[in-house]
C-alpha cells in the first residue's frame, strides 16, 4: 500500500510554497518581464524622452557583426570553462578519492577558491599573469614565451579562461568526489579480479555511473560560464582586445551600464535569456537520456 | 558602574544623538556624487569640510561612488527612481548625453542666477568653459577637473641613451629617433607608451594638428555630425604606430592610464598621458623627468594648434528645493575662488580653470619652481582654438571611444591596416551617433 500525505486544508500548500513564489515572482518574473518590455523601447539614459520602436532594438543587434561575433567567442568560452574545469576538477577528486593520508586538507585546500569572489579571481590571476607586473608573466618570459593578453587575443581568452575555471573548480570537485565516494567498492573489486586495470577499470564503471553527477555539473558549468563571468571580464580583459573576450552577458552589462543603452542591452538580455531557456530544455531533453541514473 | 551613573550616561548620550539630529535638520544636506580616488579623493573631501565649517547653512556631503562610467550610470539609476544626488561629477564624454537631457539637469547658469551669487563665465578659461557652453552660450555644467594630454620623457634614461636630457623630442619623428637610440643603446626595455590610446591618438592629434574629429564643428553645431577620423593624415600615424608597436619602440599599455605606472616605474622611457598624471609621477618616480608639448608631424602645416581638454565637471541635478540649489550656488563660489582654484592646479597637476587662478600660480613663481608644470596650459592656449578645435560633443562618446580603441588594438594585433581600422573605426561611430540623434533632442 503507499502511503499518500494529503494536506486537511485546500489553502495550507498554496500557504506554503507562496514564499518561495513570491521571491520567484519578485526577482525572476518581474525583472524579466520588464527587460522584455525595455527591449521594446528606444529612450534616452534619463527616461526622459522614451518611445516604442517594436523590434528595431531586435533588428539593430541582428544587423551588427560585432554582436554575431560575441555568440562565437561565447560558445568558444563556456565550452573551454565548462570542459578544461569538469576534466580538472574530475582528474582531482579521482586522486583525493585515492588518497590516504592527509586527504582531508588536499580536500579544503581544493575547496577554498569557491568562496573568491569572481572579481577577486580575476584580480589576482591578472596580477599572475600581468605583463608588467606578474610572476608567471615574467617566468614566461624567461622561458622565451611572448605573453601580451592586451593585444594578443588568444592570449586574453586563456586568461578569462583559467580564472573562471579555477573558481569552478572547488565546485565541480566536490560533486565529483560524492559521486566517486557513492559508487559501490564491491563492483570496482569484482573488476578488478576479473582483470581489468585501474583506466579500464575508470572509464567502463566509474565514468558511466558518474554520468549523473557529469551531466548535473555540465548543466551548471554552461550557465556559470554565460552569466557568472562577467565581473571576471570585466576586471581582467575588460571585454579587449579588440571583442576578443566581450562575451554575451558581458555585452550587456557593458551597453547598459556603461554606454547607458538600455533598449539595447534589454534586447540583449532577451536573447540570452532565451538562449539559456533553449539550452536547458535541449540539455534535458537530449542529454538525460543518455544519462544512466 | 553604579545604576546612577549608568543613568546619566545613557541621558548624556540620548541629549548627544538629540543635539546633532537637531542641527542635522536644521541644516540643508547636499549630496555630491564623485569619482575621485587616493589623493584627489581626500581634495575633494577638503572642498566640503572647508565650505562646510565655512558657514552654518548647508552641508555638502561628498559620496564616492566608483569610477566615472559607474558613478553616471548610479545617478542615472537614481533619477529615475526619483533620488537623484544634487551635484554630479560627470567625465567629458558624458557631456553630450548630460547635455541632451533636458528634464534631469539644472543649467548651471541659471542655478547661480536664481541664487543671486556672482557669476561670471568669462572667469573660467575659454578652452574650458567651451567645452561646456551651448552654442548659446548658456554654460550648462560647473568646470571641476580639467586636464589635456602631455608628453613626459624620463631624462635619466635620455642620458644614458647619449641625448641631451633637457631637450624633448618634439615631432613624432624625433620621438621615434629617440625610441630607436634608446633600443639600441639598451637605456630601457619600453621607449614609449600612452594611456587613453583614443584620447591621444585621436582626439588630442586631431586638434593639435589642426584638422576636424567630425563635421559641424566636432559635433558642437549639430547631431547630424559624422567623423572625419580616417584621412591621409591619421592613416599616417596609426600606420606609424603599428610600425613603431612592431619594432617594440611603442608598447601598448591598455585603454586607461595603466600606461603611466609604466612610465613613473621607470619600465618606459617616454608616455603621452594626462597632465593631471603628474602628481603620481612626482610622488612614484625615482628619476629626473621632463614634461612637454604632445609631439606632431613637422610638415602639417596647421600644426601644432591646441590640444583640448579631458576630466569631468559638476553637473546640477534637476527636481531639487529651492534652498538646496541656494546652496549648491554658495558652494560654486566657494570652489571658484581664485587662491582655492591656484591650491588645486598646483596640488594635482588638472588646470587652472579660472584666469584669475592662472595667474596668481604664475606670480607665485610656482612655474619656475616646477618646470613643465605650465606645459598643459600654454599648449591649452597654443593658437586661439578654431572651430574644430575647440572642444568636441558627440553623442554615445563612451561607446565611441571604446569602438576607436578596439579598432586600434586589432591593428596593433596585425589583423587590420591603419587605413581599414580608421575607416572601421568612422563607420561604426556614425552607427552610434545616429543612433543617439534618434533619441536625442537638441
Amino acid at each position: 500500500m503507499e502511503k499518500r500525505v494529503v494536506f486537511r486544508s485546500w489553502w495550507l500548500p498554496y500557504v506554503l510554497v507562496a514564499p518561495q513564489l513570491a521571491i520567484t515572482i519578485v526577482f525572476f518574473f518581474w525583472p524579466a518581464g520588464q527587460a522584455v518590455w525595455q527591449s521594446l523601447l528606444a529612450q534616452d539614459p534619463f527616461g526622459i524622452s522614451v518611445e516604442f520602436v517594436g523590434l528595431e532594438n531586435f533588428a539593430n543587434l541582428v544587423a551588427d557583426e560585432h554582436y554575431l561575433a560575441s555568440f562565437q567567442v561565447t560558445a568558444v568560452f563556456s565550452l573551454l570553462v565548462a570542459g578544461v574545469g569538469m576534466s580538472v576538477s574530475l582528474l582531482l577528486a579521482v586522486f583525493a578519492d585515492r588518497a590516504i593520508r592527509g586527504a582531508g586538507l588536499y580536500k579544503t585546500l581544493i575547496i577554498w577558491p569557491y568562496a573568491v569572489a569572481p572579481v577577486v579571481a580575476a584580480i589576482l590571476w591578472l596580477f599572475l599573469f600581468n605583463p608588467t607586473l606578474g610572476v608567471v608573466a615574467h617566468w614566461m618570459r624567461a622561458l622565451g614565451m611572448t605573453w601580451d593578453p592586451l593585444l594578443d587575443s588568444g592570449d586574453a581568452l586563456a586568461l578569462i579562461v583559467i580564472a573562471a575555471t579555477w573558481k569552478q573548480v572547488s565546485y565541480n570537485f566536490l560533486f565529483f568526489l560524492a559521486g566517486l565516494q557513492s559508487i559501490p567498492k564491491s563492483l570496482i573489486e569484482a573488476a578488478a579480479i576479473d582483470g581489468a586495470g585501474p583506466g579500464r577499470r575508470f572509464w567502463t564503471i566509474v565514468f558511466p555511473l558518474l554520468s549523473p553527477t557529469t551531466f548535473f555539473l555540465l548543466v551548471v558549468n554552461i550557465i556559470h560560464a554565460f552569466f557568472d563571468t562577467f565581473a571576471i571580464v570585466d576586471a581582467a580583459t575588460g571585454g579587449g582586445p579588440g571583442q576578443a573576450t566581450e562575451i554575451l552577458v558581458y555585452k550587456v552589462y557593458k551597453d547598459g551600464f556603461k554606454a547607458l543603452d538600455l533598449g539595447g542591452s534589454a534586447a540583449q538580455s532577451v536573447i540570452l535569456m532565451a538562449i539559456v531557456i533553449a539550452l536547458t530544455v535541449v540539455q534535458f531533453r537530449y542529454i538525460e537520456r543518455k544519462v544512466q541514473y | 558602574m553604579t545604576h546612577c551613573s549608568k543613568r546619566l550616561v545613557r541621558a548624556l548620550v540620548a541629549a548627544g544623538l538629540l543635539s546633532t539630529s537637531a542641527l542635522a535638520q536644521a541644516q540643508v544636506e547636499i549630496q555630491w556624487w564623485h569619482s575621485m580616488t587616493g589623493a584627489l579623493g581626500d581634495r575633494v573631501n577638503d572642498f566640503a569640510k572647508g565650505f562646510n565649517e565655512s558657514q552654518k547653512g548647508y552641508k555638502i556631503v561628498p559620496v564616492y561612488k566608483g569610477a566615472y562610467p559607474e558613478s553616471m550610470a548610479a545617478a542615472i539609476a537614481a533619477f529615475r527612481a526619483g533620488s537623484a544626488p544634487h551635484i554630479l561629477q560627470v567625465f567629458e564624454v558624458g557631456t553630450a548625453t548630460m547635455m541632451s537631457a533636458k528634464g534631469a539637469i539644472r543649467p548651471v547658469a541659471q542655478v547661480m542666477k536664481d541664487a543671486g551669487e556672482k557669476f561670471d563665465p568669462k572667469a573660467y578659461l575659454p578652452a574650458v568653459a567651451g567645452y561646456y557652453t551651448t552654442r548659446k552660450g548658456e554654460m550648462l555644467s560647473f568646470p571641476f577637473n580639467s586636464s589635456t594630454t602631455v608628453f613626459y620623457y624620463n631624462k635619466d634614461v635620455f642620458q644614458k641613451a647619449g641625448m641631451d636630457p633637457n631637450r624633448a623630442p618634439a615631432t613624432w619623428p624625433e620621438v621615434m629617433a629617440a625610441a630607436a637610440r634608446i633600443k639600441a643603446a639598451g637605456a630601457s626595455n619600453c621607449a614609449y607608451t600612452t594611456g587613453w590610446p583614443s584620447w591621444v591618438h585621436v582626439e588630442n592629434f586631431s586638434t593639435w594638428h589642426g584638422v576636424p574629429i567630425g563635421t559641424r564643428e566636432n559635433g558642437m553645431a549639430g547631431l547630424d555630425t559624422v567623423f572625419q577620423i580616417n584621412t591621409p593624415l591619421h592613416v599616417r600615424h596609426w600606420n606609424n604606430l603599428r610600425e613603431w608597436s612592431r619594432k617594440g619602440y611603442f608598447t601598448y599599455a591598455g585603454r586607461r592610464s595603466e600606461a603611466e605606472a609604466k612610465f613613473y616605474s621607470g619600465e618606459c622611457a617616454m608616455l603621452t598621458s594626462s597632465s593631471a598624471a603628474q602628481a603620481n609621477i612626482n610622488r612614484n618616480a625615482k628619476f629626473k623627468y621632463g614634461v612637454s608639448f604632445i609631439p606632431y608631424y613637422a610638415d602639417v602645416a596647421t600644426a601644432p594648434q591646441n590640444s583640448i581638454i579631458g576630466g569631468a565637471s559638476l553637473w546640477v541635478m534637476a527636481g531639487k528645493k529651492k534652498e538646496e540649489y541656494r546652496g549648491i550656488a554658495k558652494f560654486f563660489t566657494y570652489l571658484s575662488e581664485a587662491n582655492r582654484q591656484a591650491e588645486w592646479h598646483q596640488k594635482t597637476g588638472y588646470l587652472p580653470i579660472t584666469l584669475a587662478a592662472y595667474e596668481i600660480t604664475k606670480k607665485s613663481g610656482y612655474y619656475d619652481k616646477n618646470p613643465g608644470t605650465d606645459v598643459s596650459v600654454r599648449q591649452m592656449n597654443n593658437k586661439p582654438p578654431t572651430p574644430s578645435s575647440k572642444v568636441l560633443r558627440f553623442g554615445s562618446f563612451v561607446q565611441v571611444r571604446d569602438v576607436f580603441e578596439e579598432e586600434m588594438e586589432q591593428m596593433l594585433a596585425g589583423k587590420k591596416d591603419a587605413k581599414a581600422a580608421l575607416d572601421a573605426s568612422v563607420a561604426r561611430g556614425n552607427d552610434l551617433l545616429r543612433k543617439f540623434q534618434k533619441t536625442a533632442k537638441e
